[in-house]
């Protein structure tokens, strides 16, 4: 292998800083494998990986071991294997068969699965693998497989061919040396990206003129950040060695697509599974939901009650067996070999045995069910059609089925702003220089009419000087962008195109802000036609082409807030021109009309516009070359180059001359402030975080109705915190917050609707900025004394129905998340963005959702869940969250509760049967009760159950509140269903119990023996419990009927041939005809009849006394009604009409166990 | 447990996207159970729903609860403790000695009908205080012997532990804890009116007290030639060791009623539920006089063969005289049951009748 790892010193790094000697973690590739001329470096190979993709987890041979060791590492897994191994050691009651199969069912299925997504991954690695590619070897091409590119191979890629690795771009088809790409596999962005050959590189463009390259490239080891390179190739020409930097814009991705461009050619540096998109495939970290939580501690529970009932028996079996007449009775006789073992290892077996035999309180089952649940009910969101949205293509994605019931658990929302709450589609409404303010007109369907004047001038005719500054700033508006021209037609094409306004050619960029802010420009007269060979043309008024070359851009990023360009005019002056918000532009300014720019920007940011300062310097030949200086040193730079490009950017952006601001609208996306209000009327806080301004961010909320007319709405910004102490304004604003509550408002004891509507509902809104928040959590001096300001802060928050934070970086979006997520309550909190500023507080918040925005994909594929639009939040949470959460709750705790009943007769019995292990029921039955008798019905309730109608759900958003705070899952309610399973379990034992007391209860005088009895009580479980279920349904579709009438005729069919036959292959044949003997007595039917109403009534009866005396909202609106259409009754619209009271959590002092939820109201 | 079944949905659907484009391309289909709204009945339990039913069930159940406890008026039944009852006590104290276990002693037990008993009379004898539903001792028998599987004759399974094979190596049929442990006392019943009438003895079928199907299909003696005796079909066995009789000889009077067949040692077989138990030992038979209508008042005498020893578990032992009808013997429990859920239901639908009455009638006065 040719390709080595420089450990020496590069002699091209004159100006490095210390630290960066020490970096070794990069490689050196040479092009083409050619050894530079001698270059006196001492090199040691390195062995790169082959070209191949390996996503496949397993291979034919290691794929059992592989695959058991993954599944028995989950800790439920691992419980039921230990159970079924003790089984098979020792003694027990049950046979491992018991515990085997359901473990080895459900193993199997995981493993099959596993295993065909596995293969899937093995076809789709091999497709891949062996897909044809070109490589250029000594001035030829050659045709090879993909997996056998090796790093420093040249590559010819041509038009729509995906890059099969990581490459550097050397050339292209086009003459200035870029070429198109577009990364939709990679993260769904469809537009066309630019990329950009090396300089010196991008004359080569035949087979022979690539081969001739002589040149080392220099770059780091693999990241993962998809949008991070530095490198730097080394050219020798003429032996003389050139240095160029490479970057991100020279990196063409595996994955991505080459587009528009004819052929181009590129040198392979990171392959296999060392390219950045393989880099990435590593999951995210798992979030686990509120409703997992309650299960896994009701497990606990469960699993101290089944430690606990095994040592009470073992302790009483010893307490009985103390009696020497009943320690061995003379017709049960221990073998020899129990007798020797010692006393201590004998009561251990018999609580291991114990243990085996009640281990079904925690049933395998219920994991698979929750499973299924999850996986199957994810689908409900994705065939939604109202999530579809018709102009995107897209319907909702999920891409975490775990988190399904969490949708009903939101209590903060966080919202991002632009793209999210508005369209992210961008307008341009008008720009002002120097205070005169321009508004383009005579707009029809987004085209300029031809033949009319193309500016509407608003303010007085400036004069000669403005008309100067004027021209300066339409120049600088359509030079300071990256805005890219996609054209459809040949290159001629485009002039004729954009001139005409036909719809051949259109801008691209993935800012919206900047192509409005350019289509604008050509509104107003300026057209920006294209850069050609580092020329930047435009089309000004009077139709002339004006060339301007484009030295530097110095990009945008959200921290600086700001780009510029520097371009040099034909006439050879340098200018660098810079644009971004005024926040980041003024400070910068040292001339210029501020006054009165600033005036119109703080007027249009309070209509809601989005707006931006423009600005420029002029710079000397020498200034220019200091400039270039610094850009290329810090480009340069291996190391910590990101900080150093922003130390060049921050000395280059200075001594500004302000020329005008532009004011940009984001309308509203449609229903965002309906979908706003219903999430406050469902009792959730939103907070919007934005990077934009206060005043812009303030009227968005305003709009949505995120504030309302009644908020009041507190400032905590930098304005304020100048004119008092951070601690008074902290203080003053906490006081303001509390008065109200102090009041006895009660809102459960008063229940006349008009002192809702009068004032006494003050509602508050908050406004922070980015800056204060810092402050407000950065750890001052005195620590308790920060700990105090974010309490304090989060009190104010927390009464608080909206809050807003703007000029947030996109790590403080996701600080803020954490921070309501660390609070004392806390609360499930869901994030909802479209960008990739917003893929932190996705990442962060307990639930995390991506728009499908124009922003790019990296929301949507760092989310949970996906959705086109946010108005489909509404049905996500209101609908979907509620039903997924009411679902899995009884899911949770009917499993609990079934296994309860189940197992609590077999703990009954031990009593009569002198603590000896003796089931109570058959094998058979054991085995079964769980996979087949009684879970079908409970797992289609958990995909089916509907308690309240859709529509009903979608109109009146204060349901939600009925389930907030995992209300379903809360102990008193566990508490419940354990005390209702006992008391069933009792029921069904005693009931039994004394219908055998020693008597004949068939009409032939012959006796029943214990199986018959267990058959009995299971008899009445299976019946009791399916019924149970029956009872809490409340959507009772054709396949809910067919599956629990069709699980119970299973049951009793399966009986009857269970019983039917001596069974060939089974020694024992115990259950032989007991159930028709069983069914063939009048008393037991009786008895069964009986004890299923008798175990179903307290049931029934808490129901019903539970719905007439105290109502849940959620019950309330079940109550059928004559008409059920859009009639909203009496009780929604009060909802509606009066004040949310979102502040308080009411709690009832009804029974425990009656509350669905905590907003009982009265 | 994370992931089991539903891991990677994001990920294929996502690459899915990127291969097609046209716009209703992810367009989800429009169905009914798709959008969740397949057409549903939605029950719901309010007090006026559910106050019908409680009345109708409450009157049904104290129709049934009446008609039960008529039944079970109808039925009579008679226990006799016979542990150490008459001259039972010289066999009880006999057998407190280890050594005369395997003997025989005869004892006789009387006791008086104060009314006839009418119709069908069914002889029980029960055991008290015998575990016949401990684990190791239930599980101590072999099926698979006694449905006449042949090779499991002399093989008997290893669930058999400790009575698999006798001290020479000799397989036990039938093997196992339980078939050792079969009761053997027996009992001959009979009847004098009064002092000095006749004594008659009564007469006890003794067969038809097993399951119909255990009879006839499950229990099985192993396959024989037409030559073969039953006793040379159970050569090379031998019988359990607490056992006086082999299991080909168990009873001397009905040739067909021996073997695994043999009807006591079907009904010992089925193990009982809990340690107080009774077991059909024989039916009246009512083709003679005096016992035509069933067995009439007056004396009765038992003679026992008394060989089952209880006094080391604390058993005790008794013959029950019962009568049947169509809802089996005399348990109270159900009829009992039934008029106490009655009541409670009568009780509480009262209650929710008030309730409704108070409050639930129309749901919106809650709301004023």
């Amino acid at each position: 292998c040719m390709c080595v790892l420089t450990r020496s010193l590069n002699p091209f790094s004159g100006g490095q800083c210390a630290g960066e000697e020490d970096w070794v973690d990069n490689r050196t590739v040479y092009i083409g494998h050619k050894e530079p001329p001698p270059g006196a470096e001492a090199y040691i190979p390195q062995r790169y990986p082959d070209n191949r993709i390996v996503s496949s987890k397993y291979t034919f041979w290691n794929f059992v071991p592989k695959n058991l060791f993954e599944q028995f590492r989950r800790i439920a897994n691992f419980y039921f294997l230990i159970i079924f191994l003790v089984q098979l050691i020792i003694d027990t009651p049950t046979s491992p068969i018991t515990s085997g199969l359901p473990l080895f069912f459900v193993i199997t299925v995981t493993a099959i699965k596993q295993g065909y997504e596995d293969w899937l991954r093995h076809k789709a690695d091999n497709s891949v693998n062996q897909c044809p590619v070109h490589e250029v070897q000594h001035g030829k091409v050659v045709r090879k497989q993909s997996r056998k590119i090796r790093v420093g191979d040249v590559m010819l890629i041509k038009e729509n061919e995906t890059f099969p690795c990581d490459l550097i771009l050397l050339s292209s088809s086009r003459d200035d040396g870029t070429c198109f790409v577009t990364t939709a596999s990679l993260d769904g962005e469809s537009s066309h990206k630019t990329y950009y050959a090396v300089q010196d590189t991008k004359a080569y463009t035949t087979e022979e003129e690539v081969d001739s390259i002589k040149a080392t490239i220099e770059c780091e080891q693999p990241q993962p950040d998809l949008y991070k390179f530095v490198g730097r190739v080394n050219i020798y020409m003429d032996n003389e060695p050139v240095a160029r930097p490479l970057g991100s814009e020279n990196l063409l991705l595996r994955g991505a697509t080459l587009k528009n461009t004819a052929y181009i050619y590129a040198v392979a540096i990171y392959t296999g599974m060392e390219t950045k998109m393989a880099l990435n495939y590593q999951t995210k970290t798992q979030k686990r939901s509120a409703v997992e939580k309650s299960m896994n501690a009701y497990l606990v529970v469960y699993l101290c009650i089944l430690i606990g009932k095994a040592f009470i028996n073992t302790v009483l079996k010893y307490v009985w067996q103390a009696d020497p007449n009943q320690d061995e009775p003379w017709y049960n006789n221990r073998t020899d070999a129990e007798k020797e073992r010692h006393i201590v290892i004998r009561a251990f077996t018999d609580f291991l045995a114990y243990m085996v035999l009640f281990n079904y309180i925690i049933p395998v089952s219920m994991y698979v069910t929750v499973e299924m649940q999850k996986f199957l009910g994810s689908y409900f969101i994705m065939w939604d059609d109202d999530m579809y949205d018709k102009e995107l293509g897209e319907s909702a994605v999920v891409n975490t089925s775990d988190l399904n019931e969490e949708l009903g658990q939101v209590e903060y929302v966080f919202t991002d702003k632009t793209g999210t709450l508005t369209e992210n589609n961008m307008e341009f409404i008008e720009c002002c220089v120097d205070g005169h303010v321009y508004v383009p007109q005579a707009i029809c369907n987004g085209q300029v009419m031809p033949g009319s004047d193309t500016m509407d001038m608003i303010d007085s005719s400036p004069g000669p000087r403005a008309r100067e500054s004027e021209e300066l700033f339409f120049r600088a508006l359509c030079l300071c962008h990256t805005v890219q021209v996609k054209e459809e037609e040949t290159v001629d094409g485009i002039k004729h195109g954009l001139h005409s306004g036909r719809p051949s050619s259109f801008y691209i960029s993935s800012s919206p802000d900047e192509v409005a802010l350019v289509e604008g420009m050509k509104r107003l007269g300026y057209t920006y036609l294209r850069l050609k060979d580092s020329h930047m043309e435009i089309l000004n008024r009077e139709d002339q082409v004006e060339r301007f070359e484009l030295l530097e851009v110095l990009t945008f990023d959200s921290v600086r807030r700001r780009m510029s360009v520097i371009v040099r005019a034909s006439t050879g002056e340098v200018y660098l021109f810079c644009k971004g918000a005024d926040s980041s532009i003024f400070p910068r300014v040292v001339s210029g009309k501020v006054e009165e720019v600033k005036d119109r920007v703080e007027h249009n940011a309070i209509e809601g516009l989005r707006t931006l300062c423009v600005a420029y310097r002029a710079l000397t030949p020498e200034q220019y070359e200091e400039t270039y200086r610094l850009l290329n040193e810090a480009r340069l730079a291996l190391h910590d180059r990101d900080r150093r490009l922003a130390e060049a950017y921050d000395q280059i952006e200075t001594q500004l001359v302000l020329l005008g601001a532009t004011a940009v609208e984001d309308r509203l996306q449609e229903e965002a402030a309906d979908t706003v209000e219903s999430l406050h009327q469902a009792g959730m806080k939103v907070w919007v975080l934005t990077g934009d301004k206060m005043e812009t961010a303030a009227a968005t909320c305003y709009a949505s109705k995120l504030f309302r007319r009644g908020t009041r709405v507190l400032e905590l910004t930098t304005k304020r915190t100048e004119e008092q102490s951070l601690h008074d304004a902290l203080f003053d604003l906490s006081r303001t917050v509390l008065r109200p509550h102090r009041e006895p408002s009660g809102l459960g004891l008063d229940p006349d609707p008009v002192s809702g509507l009068s004032g006494e509902c003050s509602d508050f809104g908050l406004i922070i900025d980015g800056a204060t928040l810092s402050a407000v959590l950065q750890p001052g001096p005195e620590a308790s004394s920060a700990g105090d300001y974010k309490e304090i802060f989060l009190e104010i928050c927390r009464n608080c129905s909206a809050v807003l934070c703007c000029r947030m970086a996109p790590l403080q979006k996701a600080q803020i998340v954490k921070l309501i997520k660390a609070s004392k309550e806390h609360p499930i909190t869901l994030a909802i963005g479209d960008g990739a500023n917003d893929v932190s507080m996705i990442l962060e918040a307990h639930v995390g959702i991506g728009i499908m925005g124009k922003e790019g994909r990296q929301a949507a594929r760092n989310s949970d869940y996906a959705i086109p639009k946010f108005k489909h939040l509404k049905k996500m949470l209101l609908v979907h969250g509620h039903y997924y959460y009411i679902r899995i709750s009884e899911l949770v705790q009917y499993f609990f509760y079934k296994n309860v009943c189940f197992i609590f007769p077999q703990f009954l019995y031990q009593f009569f049967c002198g603590f000896s292990q003796q089931p109570l029921y058959d094998t058979a039955y054991l085995t079964l009760y769980n996979i087949s008798f009684t879970s079908l019905p409970i797992l289609l309730y958990s995909l089916m159950e509907q308690h309240i109608n859709i529509d009903i759900l979608r109109k009146d958003p204060t349901l939600y509140r009925d389930i907030s705070k995992n209300c379903l899952l809360r102990w008193p309610i566990f508490i419940y269903w354990t005390i209702l399973g006992v008391y069933d379990a009792m029921v069904m034992f005693f009931g039994a119990y004394f219908l055998f007391d020693n008597t004949t209860f068939t009409s032939n005088g012959q006796m029943f023996g214990n199986w018959t009895f267990g058959t009995l009580v299971f008899t009445v479980l299976v019946f009791t419990v399916t019924f149970k279920l029956v009872l809490d349904t409340h959507y009772w579709t054709w396949i809910n009927h067919f599956v629990i009438w069709g699980s119970l005729i299973f049951f009793v069919v399966f009986s009857l041939l269970w019983g039917g036959i001596i069974w060939p292959f089974l020694n024992y044949q115990r259950m032989y005809y007991v159930f028709m003997q069983m069914l063939s007595s009048g008393p037991a039917w009786l008895s069964i009849i009986l004890l299923i109403t008798a175990g179903l009534l307290p049931d029934v009866v808490k129901k019903v006394i539970c719905r007439a005396l105290w109502p849940t909202t959620t019950e309330r609106i079940q109550v059928p009604r004559p008409q059920p259409g859009p009639a909203t009754p009496a009780f929604i619209q009060r909802h509606h009409q009066g004040c949310v009271p979102n502040l308080v959590v009411s709690q009832p002092g009804c029974v425990p166990i009656c509350v669905l939820g905590t907003h009982r109201d009265a | 447990m994370q992931g089991l079944l539903g891991k990677p949905l994001g990920r294929v659907h996502w690459s899915n996207k990127a291969a097609k484009t046209g716009p209703l391309a992810h367009r989800p289909d429009n169905s009914a159970f798709m959008q969740q709204r397949l057409p549903a009945w939605s029950p719901m339990l309010t007090t006026s729903t559910v106050l019908p039913f409680m009345y109708c069930m409450a009157v049904l159940c104290l129709v049934v609860g009446v008609s039960l406890l008529i039944t079970v008026q109808g039925t009579q039944e008679m226990k006799l403790d016979y542990t150490e009852a008459g001259t039972c006590n010289n066999c009880f104290q006999s057998l407190k000695n280890v050594s005369n276990a395997g003997k025989s002693c005869s004892c006789r037990v009387v006791f008086t009908l104060e009314h006839e008993f009418k119709g069908d009379v069914f002889f029980y004898y029960g055991l008290q205080n015998f575990h016949q539903n401990l684990r190791k001792y239930m599980d101590s028998r072999d099926d698979a012997q006694m449905v006449g599987r042949k090779q499991n004759l002399k093989n008997p399974s290893s669930y058999c532990e400790p009575y698999i094979r006798d001290e020479k190596d000799v397989p036990i049929a039938p093997c196992g804890a339980v078939a050792n442990s079969m009761f053997n006392d027996s009992f001959a019943l009979q009847y004098q009116g009064q002092p000095g009438d006749p004594i008659n003895t009564v007469p006890l079928y003794r067969k038809g007290i097993a399951w119909y199907t255990d009879e006839n299909v499950k229990f099985r003696n192993p396959p024989k030639n037409k030559s073969q005796t039953l006793a040379q079909v159970f050569e090379g066995t031998t019988s359990p060791p607490y056992w006086q009789k082999p299991v080909y000889l168990l009873d001397p009077l009905d040739a067909t009623n021996n073997g695994f067949i043999n009807e006591d040692l079907i009904v010992w077989m089925r193990e009982a539920a809990f340690p107080n138990f009774k077991k059909l030992y024989g039916v009246l038979v009512r083709t003679q006089e005096p016992f035509t209508n069933g067995l009439p008042a007056g004396n009765y005498s038992i003679d026992i063969v008394y060989n089952f020893p209880v006094q080391y578990f604390k058993g005790r032992k008794q013959v029950v005289l019962s009568t049947v009808t169509w809802f089996g013997g005399q348990n109270r429990f159900l009829p009992i049951a039934y008029l106490v859920t009655s009541g409670l239901v009568f009780i509480i639908a009262i209650f929710l009748t008030v309730i409704w009455w108070k409050f639930g009638k129309d749901a919106k006065n809650m709301n004023e």
